[in-house]
């Protein structure tokens, strides 16, 4: 799988909250959660937010709340893959289980507008603004597994 | 090589003799639990598997807390949503307005977690458990429909972190300045993906009330779980509500923690934590005057009986600051009748509190004291994240009942006298 995007940059620590406050959580439409994502630290993000963007932040990003809103508010304004230094753990877990593609590596030389282009397979970061390639470790087979499958519900449906 | 106390909960439920960190495992949930918010996401998740029914008709549990009593029609649908699915499927534990509770102070209360047990929730402080000896852990929406569907979660298994308390803590220092201080100390991602396992002399003489608002916030340092070994205390505790008979697990003697952190419990000082991230730790000796225009005693945190005990004790027969509103929400409603029994309602009243029904409403800026632009709480719950309890620009003060309290009094952030 390969993707190439223009990079939306945030800094550490973006917590559920910001991503998707709980003042809209009480409705779980995908299309409406998306078009108030980001909105308490970035009012503009959903207007300038392209289809194959990529999102990146630094360290523990998606931390707080277990809200699966906040992945999904992501997914669905159309971010293709966010790349952090680091995630908080359900968040991890939630962006797996609904396959929105997240990567942990390095992001200090990455800035706001560069163009990312990521291969999953390889494992394989490359700024092509920057002219710079860096390298990830890719998922482990189970979770391989579940995000082949289209998300853990469809990857538990030959087991029951 | 010894496993930690988490790692031999999961082997248990995993039916291996060994794991170890990093290892994924698939467990076996002795409990699954949604609230309000995330239960709808997790209906829908599960209803597109195929389904029909859930693995164990006693072991999911819903708990309407978040934006109940309804705060509006949208909630109202959610609601109804819940409602209709655990009927058709016949779930057994879904607490509605009149019986349910803020749910990490619920299911604790009615017996609904003990010692031993491996619990999953939808919701992020589901981490509260781990004070009575049992792994819990937060999980997403699509968790709790893959639980509820096969009683199983994917799970990898965690490091740990061993916190050695020792000493006692002194007046006026409850479990809260506890947890604000090692925030203060490791960060909120200090214990990220690994569990906060707490061990130590110190351990004793914390109450279980303490110890469930203690392991409450090990999700705000980042931790999967946080975890207390099981004493005299919890089983007293435990027994006193539940028949089923708790299984203690014991950290092995040779087991390995990334890191061990001392704390002597005597030196904490009341705590509080600045905006907008929880590990904005500050003692007295650092805390300016800071007028205040909310205070809110309550949530999963710091809203059990004890907690309404100790903001009753200072609040008792004096009057909450002028142009100060403070909002106390019993969290559930044993906690609420026990307060009126005795007599902490009417003090709270009296004093010129707003009493609620329970709710987790404040908390997450939910309804029942949302904040303006520019106002400033302080509050018993867990996070104070931008726009947490409201506008983007208002400020959350995270603290113990007791600074609460005595915030509410002197109108501006006060320590407990
Ligand atoms: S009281 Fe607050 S932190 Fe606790 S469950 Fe409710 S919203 Fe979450």
């Amino acid at each position: 799988m390969l993707t190439k995007g223009t990079v939306i940059k945030y800094g550490d620590n973006v917590d559920t909250d910001v991503i998707i406050p709980a003042r809209y959580l009480n409705t779980s439409d995908e299309k409406e959660l998306a078009s108030h994502c980001m909105e308490d630290i970035d009012k503009t993000f959903v207007t300038r937010v392209k289809p194959g963007d990529i999102m990146v932040a630094g360290t523990n990003f998606g931390c707080g709340s277990s809200r699966e809103h906040a992945p999904l508010a992501i997914k669905t304004s159309g971010i293709a893959c966010v790349v952090a230094k680091s995630f908080a753990r359900i968040f991890y877990r939630n962006a797996i289980n609904i396959g929105l593609p997240i990567i942990e590596c390095d992001t200090d030389a990455i800035d706001e507008g560069d163009t990312l282009e990521i291969d999953f397979d390889k494992g394989e970061l490359k700024n092509l603004t920057k002219n710079t390639t860096s390298t990830f470790a890719p998922f482990p087979p189970f979770l391989q597994d579940i995000i082949k499958a289209g998300g853990l519900l469809k990857s538990i449906g030959g087991q029951k | 090589m010894g496993m930690t106390m988490t790692q031999k909960i999961l082997a248990a439920h995993c039916g291996e003799k060994h794991v170890e960190a990093g290892q994924i495992i698939q467990a076996n949930i002795d409990l699954v639990l949604g609230n309000d918010i995330t239960t709808p996401v997790a209906i829908n998740e599960f209803n597109k598997s195929g389904c029909s029914c859930v693995y164990d008709q006693n072991k999911v549990v819903f708990v309407m807390d978040h934006f109940t009593p309804n705060k509006d029609i949208k909630a109202a649908e959610q609601s109804k949503q819940i409602r209709d699915f655990a009927k058709d499927k016949g779930i057994v534990n879904c607490f509605d307005v009149g019986e349910m509770g803020v749910e990490h102070a619920l299911l604790p209360e009615r017996g609904m977690v003990i010692c031993g047990d491996l619990v999953i929730g939808a919701d992020s402080h589901t981490c509260t458990y781990g004070a009575l000896g049992a792994f819990s852990t937060g999980v997403g929406s699509t968790d709790m429909a893959a639980g509820m569907a096969t009683g199983k979660v994917w799970l990898k298994v965690p490091s740990a972190i061993k916190f050695n308390l020792t000493g006692q803590l002194n007046k006026n220092v409850y479990g809260k300045d506890v947890i604000l201080h090692i925030l203060g100390l490791i960060g909120v991602d200090g214990a990220l993906y690994k569990s906060m396992e707490f061990a130590g002399d110190g351990v004793a003489s914390l109450s279980i009330s303490d110890r469930l608002c203690i392991a409450n916030m090990a999700i705000e340092c980042g931790a999967k779980n946080g975890i207390f070994p099981v004493d005299e205390k919890t089983l007293e505790y435990v027994r006193a509500r539940s028949n089923r008979e708790p299984v203690v697990y014991e950290a092995d003697p040779d087991a390995v923690y990334e890191r061990v952190i001392d704390i002597d419990l005597s030196t904490v000082k009341q705590t509080v934590a600045f905006p907008h991230l929880p590990e904005n730790a500050r003692t007295f000796d650092d805390i300016p005057d800071i007028p205040i225009d909310q205070v809110v005693i309550g949530s999963c945190t710091n809203g059990r009986l004890e907690d309404l005990v100790i903001a009753a004790d200072i609040l008792r027969g004096k009057k909450v600051a002028k142009g100060v509103r403070c909002i106390v929400i019993p969290a559930t409603q044993k906690i609420y009748l026990d307060a009126m029994e005795m007599g902490l309602l009417r003090d709270f009243v009296e004093a010129g509190c707003a009493v609620s029904t329970p709710t987790c409403g404040p908390c997450l800026g939910g309804h029942m004291g949302v904040l303006a632009k520019g106002e400033r709480c302080v509050a018993t719950t867990n996070r104070n994240f931008v726009g947490r309890m409201g506008h983007p620009e208002s400020e959350v003060y995270l603290a113990s009942p007791a600074v609460a309290a005595a915030s509410a009094l002197a109108g501006k952030i006060a320590p407990a006298e």
